[in-house]
């Protein structure tokens, strides 16, 4: 079993490089970015048809590619991303060997069987269920059959990734406490486990219903476990995201954490917590009592929301201090203004760090309230929201890391640097109006997942507003916009990992792109100056806008049902 | 507890707070302990006791 591992060592860090771990990390990120294309590509398309003046593809097929943008972008291009992510926080991080990297390898192989087979179900158009596949709609066995090899495929992964834990210990390849990072991580693939583990408990007796193995599903059972998996997976995302903002600043600029002690508790809150939350799915589901809706997405939710807030101060935080130390001390701002907003790497995840807070967090917290969620139950606001969260938050989180990740690990200079230097921001424009638009046209009541907000042929008329058609219309233009900022994307990475010029010595020693070696990143540490006072002022704001927000948002309820 | 000291120097000195965060396999228990109970088992047990429709 004690395979020898093969290392180079690398040029930019210093740092020890499994080489399997790499080639393992270059596979899933590249496949990753390959289900980013098709399914970005799949999103503009539904965005078209939902423009009322444009109304491009036919009902069925609006079905169709609505479920497939689901499945590949939040399923595929997500998971695919987080296991590149997951080997090089435990094996790179911390300069071990990536353990069993044959079931690595099959882990691999088994996700992208999963996930091409699910493809081609929803693709031959028997199996249009959405990506939630709720009972009783049913889909063709091999669309569950795609999902369940893919979940497997990701167990395996989690577990290559606990096993290389154990032996970088074994071994004494690192001392005392993990990074940060590699923390995070782990907060990730625990919040994995339970996801993945549910997704098998509901999955496989749905696969064997479709196939008439088993003559009925409960629909409300089927809708508690599937969301166990389907919001758990957007925890992931989030564990994964903060731990790659903490990533990126720290390779950057040489940020720390204020205090490793907070921001590690922090993780601990989101993995008891988080994970409750499923039940804001189902918070209008007869069945199920208010205690249960109530405690999951209220009591213990917040937990989880102080989590995200400690984050969100802290991660702001340790960039600040990092500048103050680099000498931006002037006034209040200084250290952002002079922040390098022509790395995209820097760029695109300090506004995803807005959007996910502002956007994101805020609509999150209003619409996991029992009461205040009947507003927007089901319209276009949840889309809305959940752009702000797995696409603004997560996707231009691994979007920006990429622009690290190329030269680093594929060895390849980015070409087109004038082009990456504009991508995260005409990505970030264009997915901020999506939500920002999703989010009006919902609040004026128009349904999500709905080929026709006119509702032509129904018996009974429906009205709808005017500016509901006028949001459709900008949100169609924004879904263009964030196309572009996609394509940008997918051109830049797949054109350097093929033609950028090869990252040798010499050329990382001309153009060094991480501070210091990336020290902050692989050790334990935190600020010694924890003097922030813009994050201070930046904190306020949001609070102010939170408050504000939540309030308007119970002041409309009690207009939508007058009580006098 | 004097004479042990020696053997493991360092254990007892670790808070308690650190050890749980430096073991993540406690964590990985307690991460999916925390929603199988709080939210899959009491949901179930919830829909379970839905009287069933004559
Ligand atoms: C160019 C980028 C994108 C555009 C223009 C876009 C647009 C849209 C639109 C218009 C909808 C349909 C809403 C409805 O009719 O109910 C949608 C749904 C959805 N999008 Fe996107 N999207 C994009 C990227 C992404 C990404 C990167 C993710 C995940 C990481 C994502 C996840 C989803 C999910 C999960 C749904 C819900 C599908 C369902 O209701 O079954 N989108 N998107
Ligand atoms: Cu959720």
């Amino acid at each position: 079993m004690a395979s020898a591992a093969n290392f180079r060592t690398c040029p930019d860090t210093g740092l020890k490089v499994d080489r399997t771990a790499e080639a393992l990390i270059k596979a899933n990120a590249v496949v990753a970015v390959v289900f980013l294309a098709v399914g970005g590509l799949f999103g503009v398309l539904v965005a078209m048809t939902r423009w009322p003046a444009v109304h491009l593809l036919d009902a069925d097929m609006f079905y169709l590619v609505l479920t497939a943008h689901g499945a590949d972008v939040l399923l595929f291009w997500i998971l695919f991303f987080e296991v590149a992510i997951l080997y090089f926080a435990s094996a790179i991080l911390l300069n071990s060997r990536l353990a069993t990297p044959k079931f690595a390898w099959l882990a691999f192989i088994m996700m992208v069987v999963g996930a091409v087979m699910a493809n081609v179900a929803v693709l031959q158009g028997d199996s249009t269920v959405m990506f939630t596949s709720y009972v009783p709609m049913k889909a063709e066995p091999h669309f569950y059959l795609g999902l369940i090899i893919f979940a497997v495929g990701a167990l395996i992964a989690l577990f290559v990734f606990f096993a290389t834990l154990v032996v970088a210990k074994n071994e004494k390849t690192y001392e005392g406490s993990v990074p940060l990072v590699t923390f995070g991580a782990i907060t990730a693939a625990i919040i994995a486990v339970f996801t993945i583990a549910s997704g098998a408990v509901i999955l496989i007796p749905t696969w064997l219903w479709s196939m008439g193995f088993i003559a009925n599903i409960d629909t409300l059972l089927y809708k508690i476990i599937w969301w166990g998996m389907g919001h758990s997976s957007q925890q992931i995302n989030v564990a994964a995201h903060v731990a790659v903002w903490y990533c990126i600043a720290a390779m950057v600029l040489g940020a720390k954490p204020l205090s490793e002690k907070v921001s590690r508790t922090a993780f601990l809150l989101y993995i008891l917590f988080l994970q409750l939350a499923s039940a804001h799915h189902l918070l209008v589901e007869p069945g199920v009592s208010s205690e249960w809706k109530i405690f999951n997405t209220s009591y213990a939710m917040y937990l989880a929301v102080l989590g995200s807030m400690i984050h969100g101060l802290s991660v702001p935080g340790a960039i600040e201090a990092a500048q103050r130390r680099r000498g931006f001390t002037h006034g209040i701002f200084e250290w952002l203004r002079k922040a390098p907003w022509g790395n995209p790497a820097f760029s695109g995840m300090f506004m995803s760090l807005v959007m996910f807070g502002f956007l994101g967090g805020i609509s999150g917290v209003v619409m996991g309230t029992e009461q205040i969620n009947l507003i927007i139950h089901n319209t276009l606001y949840v889309p809305g929201h959940f752009h702000a969260t797995v696409v603004a938050g997560t996707t231009l989180t691994f979007m920006a890391v990429t622009y690290l990740v190329v030269p680093l690990i594929f060895r390849r200079e980015i070409i087109l640097p004038g082009m990456a230097k504009w991508q995260p921001y005409i990505f970030g424009i264009g997915v901020a109006g999506i939500s920002l638009f999703m989010m009006g046209a919902g609040t004026l009541g128009v349904a999500r997942r709905h080929w026709d907000i006119t509702f032509t042929d129904a018996i009974m008329s429906v009205e709808v507003p005017g500016t509901a058609f006028l949001m459709m219309g900008l949100n169609g233009i924004s879904a263009l916009l964030a196309g572009v900022g996609g394509a940008m994307y997918v051109v830049i990475v797949v054109g350097s990992v093929l033609f950028g010029k090869r990252r040798d010595e010499a050329v990382a020693k001309a153009n060094p792109i991480i501070f210091d070696g990336g020290a902050a990143v692989a050790n334990y540490g935190s600020e010694e100056q924890v003097k922030v006072p813009g994050t201070i002022v930046l904190v306020a704001i949001f609070f102010t806008a939170f408050v504000l927000y939540y309030f308007v948002n119970w002041k409309f309820l009690s207009e939508v049902w007058p009580l006098s | 507890m004097a004479n042990k000291a020696s053997e493991t120097p360092d254990d007892q000195d670790i808070p308690f707070m650190q050890r749980l965060l430096d073991n993540p396999f406690i964590l990985l228990f307690l991460g999916v302990a925390s929603p199988t109970i709080l939210y899959i088992v009491w949901g179930i047990i919830e829909v379970a006791q839905i009287p069933i429709a004559n």
